[in-house]
């Protein structure tokens, strides 16, 4: 049974979850054309499909919370509130960007929002996780640190590692894996032993649960119960979210590995239209409302090519800079 | 001023530190109930108690993945791993995160944190908990590479390091632990890292060192002395950043260096510095410059043969005699 939205948050906070998924869509689909462009270049992760875990979770943790992620990462930077001129400017890299051009799509980083960055080394982000918790329960700071994560990280040393640590010393951990069945091309059943992910926690006695990842609502109830629970009882918990990503791995990938048939299935879940549906049908938003939404994402977007494009490259000296504090 | 052993000077660098800085702490296999395998952490738990030393899982790659979250959190954390042969073990946290985070994240992240390492060969452990791999860390931008012979550097260095706002790795030579000599008692007492020193003048020959082939070079020196060859010895202390201005002016002083590494002969820091030297002083070299190296095999158990790949004084002599003789 599906919940009545307005059961959840205000309407206003319901179609702000709409637009900053439709954000995050958009600004992905740009990202895909500037790279055919070859405006942007190296590795490149869309995230498209994905959208509702982002925002949901976004959605049910506190401002202060620290985020880190993978290189899958623009949408969780945006929707924390990352300037997506700035998030485009680093994609293009420009000296504008949010990391000065030197960080790239893959290594977002954004202080001031407790986005405590993107990180390309597949597992890199647990143990930094964990530090982080456990900084913010040194200083006696009212914060927990989120970490996400792919279905293909969590045969990482560091994940047990960390998942041991975190409940060992009793940190504020809420780690949320992202599983769209794939880590490249290996399907998860090809990679795990179990592949039931929120299952591998009990070696570690960290209680976990597994949510719907296409759907933005189950995703923000669970995080923010979940995240409530990591404050209050001051130790790790787990979410494993099912979804599905609607691209190739990156931008050379053309996804073979995966059959048209549950490519079409995953895309009737496709997260956007059918919450603008829930929207339309439980008489929070009109359509008019949703495009007027949509169009300015759309010229969001659009703002922030035209700034990655006019913007400085980074001076030739720059490349000294910020190897040593 | 008192004299006390560089297990000792260590141990009172970390205490001075934790009470000067409530956000120092120290973390590693051991360390806290055990107080060290090497007893350098003597003391600690009882003095700062479990919030701030603690014991970690045998885990080495996330011991230093939660030092640096810790460190760009606020913290300081002083990691130690067991010996250097398990930081293989955490070259990804340490060369692919703790490096970078500063420079990818374009300045906006601080990693302030040390970890401590015992290491060095000579005491028959055989070929896994023997090695000497300072070069390996030498090589990788970001972070600091220290490596005192004695006490009092030892002491200094270290407070310097855990008050440094980079990465710095700190080794600790396990057959120096023992070593005793005079410290100062001024806890503001710190050593400048990036900063050779002249342990000996001399006139003849510059003979670069580090740690424990310091300790050797100084034996050395003092034999040749008595030959009539006059050997100025270079402590190198901090391995990066070298000191490039104490080892040049050494060198164009004497006009003959000889180079002591523990670590292995190729791409060992001994090349580095004969290539530094070779590109600064070519016009003074009266010799060309030698290394005095461990030699490039796994280390072997038996005692016997253990010896003939680690630098003895009698090695660094007998270079030293071929540099100055003319017979190279
Ligand atoms: C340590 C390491 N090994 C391998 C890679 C190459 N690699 C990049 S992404 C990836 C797959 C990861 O899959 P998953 O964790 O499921 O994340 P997703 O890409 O699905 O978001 C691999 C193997 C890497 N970046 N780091
Ligand atoms: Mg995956």
């Amino acid at each position: 049974m599906e919940t009545r939205l307005r059961m959840v948050l205000p309407d206003h906070e319901l179609v702000r979850l709409y637009e900053q998924m439709f954000l995050s869509r958009e600004f992905e689909e740009h990202c895909a054309e500037q790279y055919a462009k070859g405006n942007i270049t190296g590795f490149l992760h869309l995230y498209s499909g994905q959208e509702a875990v982002a925002v949901g979770a976004t959605a049910g943790l506190h401002k202060d919370d620290y985020i880190l992620s993978a290189y899958r990462e623009h949408a969780q930077a945006i929707v924390r509130g990352a300037d997506p001129k700035r998030v485009m400017a680093e994609l293009f890299g420009k000296a504008t960007g949010l990391c000065k051009g030197k960080g790239g799509s893959m290594h977002l980083f954004d202080p001031a929002l407790n986005f405590m960055g993107g990180y390309a080394i597949v597992g890199g982000q647990f143990p930094i996780s964990v530090g982080l918790a456990f900084s913010s329960k040194y200083r006696n700071e009212d914060r927990i640190t989120a970490c996400f994560f792919g279905d293909g990280a969590v045969n990482q040393g560091t994940f047990h590692e960390s998942l041991n640590w975190a409940q060992l010393w009793e940190l504020p951990v809420l780690f949320i894996c992202e599983n769209n069945f794939y880590g490249i091309g290996t399907e998860v059943h090809r990679s795990s032993a179990l592949a039931s992910i929120h299952r591998r926690t009990c070696g570690y006695d960290i209680p976990s649960e597994k949510v719907d990842g296409m759907d933005v609502i189950a995703v923000y109830k669970a995080v923010k119960y979940a995240a409530e629970k990591v404050r209050e009882i001051g130790r790790p918990l787990f979410i494993e979210a099912t979804t599905y990503r609607f691209r190739g791995h990156s931008m050379s990938d053309p996804g073979k590995y995966r059959s048209a048939a549950e490519h079409e299935l995953w895309k009737s879940r496709d997260p956007l239209p059918n919450y603008a549906k829930r929207l339309l049908d439980e008489g929070i938003a009109t359509r008019e409302a949703l495009d007027a939404v949509e169009a300015r994402c759309r010229a969001s977007v659009e703002e922030a090519v035209a700034f990655a494009e006019e913007s400085p490259w980074p001076e030739d000296s720059e490349v000294w800079e910020d190897i040593y504090v | 001023m008192s004299e006390m052993t560089y297990r000792d000077a260590i141990n009172l660098a970390l205490k001075e530190e934790m009470r000067h800085d409530p956000s120092v702490v120290v973390w590693g296999e051991d360390v806290a109930l055990y107080e060290g395998s090497f007893k350098v952490t003597r003391g600690l738990l009882a003095e700062f108690g479990e919030e701030r030393v603690k014991d970690t899982p045998i885990s080495e790659n996330t011991i230093i993945g939660v030092a640096v979250g810790a460190a760009m959190g606020g913290v300081r954390p002083v990691a130690e791993l067991m010996t250097v042969n398990f930081a293989l073990l955490a070259m990804d946290q340490i060369v692919n995160h703790m490096t970078k985070i500063h420079y990818m994240f374009g300045g906006q992240a601080v990693v302030p944190m040390t970890i401590r390492m015992p290491g060095g060969g000579g005491s028959q452990l055989g070929a896994q908990h023997s090695q000497s791999l300072e070069t390996f860390f030498m090589h990788c931008p970001g972070m600091r590479v220290l490596y005192p012979s004695t006490p009092a550097d030892a002491k200094g260095l270290l407070k310097s390091a855990i008050r440094d706002n980079n990465p710095v790795i700190f080794l600790e030579h396990e057959l120096l632990y023992n070593s005793k000599g005079e410290v100062p008692a001024d806890p503001e007492y710190l050593v400048p890292i990036g900063k050779a020193e002249v342990k000996r003048p001399g006139e003849q020959v510059t003979i670069v060192a580090y740690a424990r082939m310091t300790v050797l070079a100084l034996q050395a020196a003092e034999e040749l002395a008595g030959e009539g060859i006059s050997c100025e010895v270079v402590d190198l202390r901090s391995l990066a950043p070298l000191d490039d201005d104490t080892i040049l002016a050494s060198v164009r002083k004497t006009g003959r260096a000889v180079v002591v590494e523990e670590c292995w002969r190729t791409c060992g820091l001994g090349a580095e510095i004969a290539s530094r030297i070779f590109e600064n002083c070519f016009d003074v070299l009266l010799a060309p410059v030698r290394r005095v190296s461990g030699l490039d095999v796994p280390m072997p158990y038996s005692r016997k043969i253990e010896k003939i790949c680690i630098p003895q004084k009698e090695t660094i002599v007998q270079a030293v005699r071929e540099v100055t003789s003319g017979g190279f």
